[in-house]
């Protein structure tokens, strides 16, 4: 019998007041009596539009209705068969803009809970897979992957799969690319990137760190090294600043550079040397996921106050609404509509205020938001002695300034079509270098596609 | 894993060291300028240190430092045999090194160790190349010989006189500027206040100088942003953009202020070697 309960079964969290004081996950996941009880929620759609609203087309309702009958190792085969990092998506997906959003039981109430199903699903594989994978057969053919973020892992993975003899280069002493550095522990712990990882090097994929590409090697010598084809990954690593007085000021941080202390150098650790400091006031400029991590981090790093300064309004915060819910019940404060113009330094050059003006929101703009517009003479400032600022990342220039003849637009981003292919022959790309700052998911669709696209390049050349 | 295959001592004072690294991917390709980011242990901080000399046949790369941080400090405890976990590199643009007919190279203490490969570079074109290297006095002096080997003249300068002549790099680089020589161009290597008055010095003469800046920084391929310094007005990141800059264009007050940002946090750090609070 299909469970008719219009709400999803709750998530159980740790309670905010205890999790703002640590790093372990914030989401503890369904118990197996749970997800059964989810997933009795599902219908089972003849044509399942949540699957259309995956990027790497999750066969959904196949997997929920394994779970529905407690088959839960089928259920994770049939999640893996497309998507080759479910416990990380299960995790980070914005399934509320994505199959949720398509879901038929979410028009008289909430969709069925599929992203904490996936979830569940990888993490009961987890806890209790027996078996080592067996490699692949090898089909003999060498490519390259330049990033181990998601859009590197899942084309390597997809390639490995297929029998390919697949290197992947990262620049950073660890495999995992944004997921290790930049998405903190208490959302997506390490230990399960690292086992995610793992299942791919069980498939023969080679992992090479501190290996930077464009430095260390440049992609016409991985083609002369014998790799048939090249897959970049390289994401979108350059951090972007407000070009506002005061940003070369001490305490000032990009997101990026504040998250890796962190997250990769494990900062809040005593065990490890990373120096990081412990402020008392932050303000994370911002709005977007990366904010809101930056500013949950902050919290759990001591910080009295942590505010999230963005220029538009609640309804414009590109964040997910659930990350933007588990910040404020941590006691991080919005300051909405409000905009920096300056950051203020002591006499040693310390920061010590931010100077924002007050917003007011006019006519769309070219992205559809409302178009904040500043209040004249409603500066005022908030005393920090921090200011993070997350406001968008660009590609790294590494890869273009070192490869001739590989095409990119003007704001840095590598020129790919569809399927990864570049203006160079043998090379793609995907990920966040071809789209700047995006999403897991779309990254881990970018590395599917153009491990298809490469399967068949290589095989037609 | 990055195997150390040879280490020595570069002065008389014993604070300075020398270790040669087996490292195939950095020794491939680095040149004069570049520098590497190395991670002691899976603990440790990553700290970048600028390639002092490499051997693509031996695939090794030469790295000369100071243990004053706690990474360096760590560093200078392994020995040949030992592994350094990570050891991530080339990184950096190159020196610039052709086109001159006469450069002078400024090194202050252990910056000489970064001074003297491009002095070497430079002078492997056939330029004209001296050497101006600046020590606190005579226990600290380092890499004579190879400096000597790699320049047309090399001066030596101690602060207190025991060696060499007596006084500044800045006041031998001034009095070789006033009595004629003619520099296409000055570059300066060494802690931030001279390479700050090497600029000063210079610039009333209108000669381009050239200094390699080290600030703090995490990643060394731009991801980070904590290396940012102002250049010309501009805000740039010494690891992808430098880390040689155009000196007289350097906000030198800024970066000097920046470089001791964590010097609380270094102060108060519990140390892995002793198990102790280390002060100072």
């Amino acid at each position: 019998m299909a469970n008719m309960n219009p709400k999803k079964t709750p998530v159980p969290e740790q309670d905010p007041k205890i999790r703002a004081t640590n790093f372990e996950e914030v989401t503890l996941g369904y118990t197996e009596e749970m997800a059964i009880e989810e997933a009795k929620r599902c219908l089972n759609c003849k044509n399942p539009l949540c699957r259309n609203g995956c990027p790497v087309s999750v066969r959904i309702p196949e997997f929920i209705a394994k779970v529905a009958e407690g088959d839960f190792e089928t259920a994770y085969e049939i999640i893996t068969s497309t998507n080759l990092l479910p416990a990380v998506c299960g995790r980070v997906c914005p399934q509320e803009k994505q199959c949720e959003s398509k879901c038929i039981r979410g028009i008289k109430g909430e969709s069925v809970g599929i992203g904490a199903l996936e979830r569940f699903v990888a993490d009961y594989h987890r806890t209790h897979k027996k078996e080592n994978a067996s490699l692949p057969v090898s089909n003999g053919h060498k490519v390259a992957v330049v990033g181990s973020g998601p859009a590197g892992l899942t084309c390597a993975g997809s390639l490995a799969k297929e029998g390919y003899d697949v290197t992947v280069y990262e620049a950073f002493h660890k495999a995992g690319g944004v997921l290790v550095y930049g998405i903190p522990e208490f959302r997506l712990p390490k230990k399960i990137v690292h086992e995610e990882i793992d299942h791919l090097t069980a498939l023969g994929v080679k992992i090479v760190t501190n290996a930077i590409v464009g430095r260390s090697f440049s992609i016409d010598e991985l083609f002369e090294d014998g790799f048939e084809a090249v897959f970049i990954g390289s994401g979108a690593g350059l951090p972007q600043f407000m070009n506002i007085p005061g940003e070369n000021l001490l305490g000032v941080y990009s997101a990026n550079e504040y998250l890796t202390r962190i997250n990769l150098m494990k900062a809040y650790l005593d065990e490890y040397d990373t120096p990081i400091k412990h402020f008392k006031n932050i303000a994370v400029v911002g709005g977007g996921n990366v904010a809101m991590d930056a500013a949950r981090c902050a919290k759990r790093m001591g910080a009295e106050n942590v505010y999230i300064v963005y220029r538009r309004g609640m309804d414009e915060l590109p964040a997910r609404r659930e990350e933007v819910h588990h910040a404020m019940d941590e006691g991080i404060e919005f300051r909405l509509l409000n905009n920096p113009k300056q950051i203020l330094g002591d006499e040693n050059g310390y920061v010590r205020a931010i100077e924002c003006v007050e917003m007011e929101l006019g006519e769309p703009d070219a992205s559809g938001r409302r178009r904040p517009v500043e209040k004249k003479g409603s500066e005022f400032t908030i005393d920090v002695d921090s200011v993070i600022i997350s406001i968008g990342t660009m590609p790294n220039p590494l890869i273009k300034s070192t490869t001739d003849g590989l095409e990119t637009t003007p704001k840095g981003c590598i020129v790919a079509d569809e399927v990864g292919k570049t203006s160079r022959d043998g090379v793609f790309a995907g990920g966040d270098a071809v789209t700047g700052a995006a999403t897991v998911i779309l990254a881990m669709e970018a590395g599917k596609k153009a491990a298809a696209a490469i399967d068949a390049y290589i095989k037609n050349k | 894993m990055y195997q150390i295959v040879s280490k020595r001592f570069l002065n008389e004072a014993q604070n300075t060291i020398e270790m040669v690294v087996k490292a195939p991917l950095v020794a491939k390709k680095c040149l004069a300028g570049q520098f590497i980011i190395f991670r002691v242990d899976e603990y440790g901080e990553r700290v970048p240190l600028t390639i002092a000399d490499y051997d693509r046949e031996k695939e090794t790369v030469t790295i000369m430092f100071q243990p004053v941080g706690n990474s360096t400090k760590m560093l200078a405890e392994l020995n040949v045999g030992d592994y350094i976990m990570d050891f991530a590199g080339p990184l950096g643009k190159p020196s610039e090194t052709k086109g001159f007919k006469r450069v002078a190279v400024v090194g202050g203490g252990v910056g000489c160790a970064i001074a003297y490969p491009v002095a070497k570079a430079i002078h492997q074109t056939g330029a004209e190349v001296d050497i101006i290297a600046g020590f606190r006095n005579r226990e600290i002096v380092m890499l004579e010989d190879e400096m000597r080997a790699s320049c047309t003249n090399l001066y030596i300068t101690t602060d207190d006189g025991s060696y060499g002549e007596k006084g500044f790099t800045t006041n031998k680089l001034e009095a070789l500027i006033q009595s004629g020589v003619q520099y296409d161009e000055v570059v300066a290597i060494g802690p931030a206040p001279m390479m700050k008055f090497v600029c000063a010095v210079t610039k009333p003469y209108g000669i381009k100088t050239i200094v390699s800046l080290n600030p703090i920084m995490i990643d060394g391929t731009g991801m980070c942003g904590g290396c940012r310094v102002s250049v010309g007005g501009k805000t740039k990141f010494a690891c992808v953009d430098g880390p040689e800059f155009d000196g007289h264009e350097v906000d030198w007050d800024e970066l000097i202020k920046r470089n001791g940002f964590y010097k609380t946090e270094e102060k108060n750090h519990t140390c892995r070697m002793t198990g102790g609070v280390r002060h100072g």
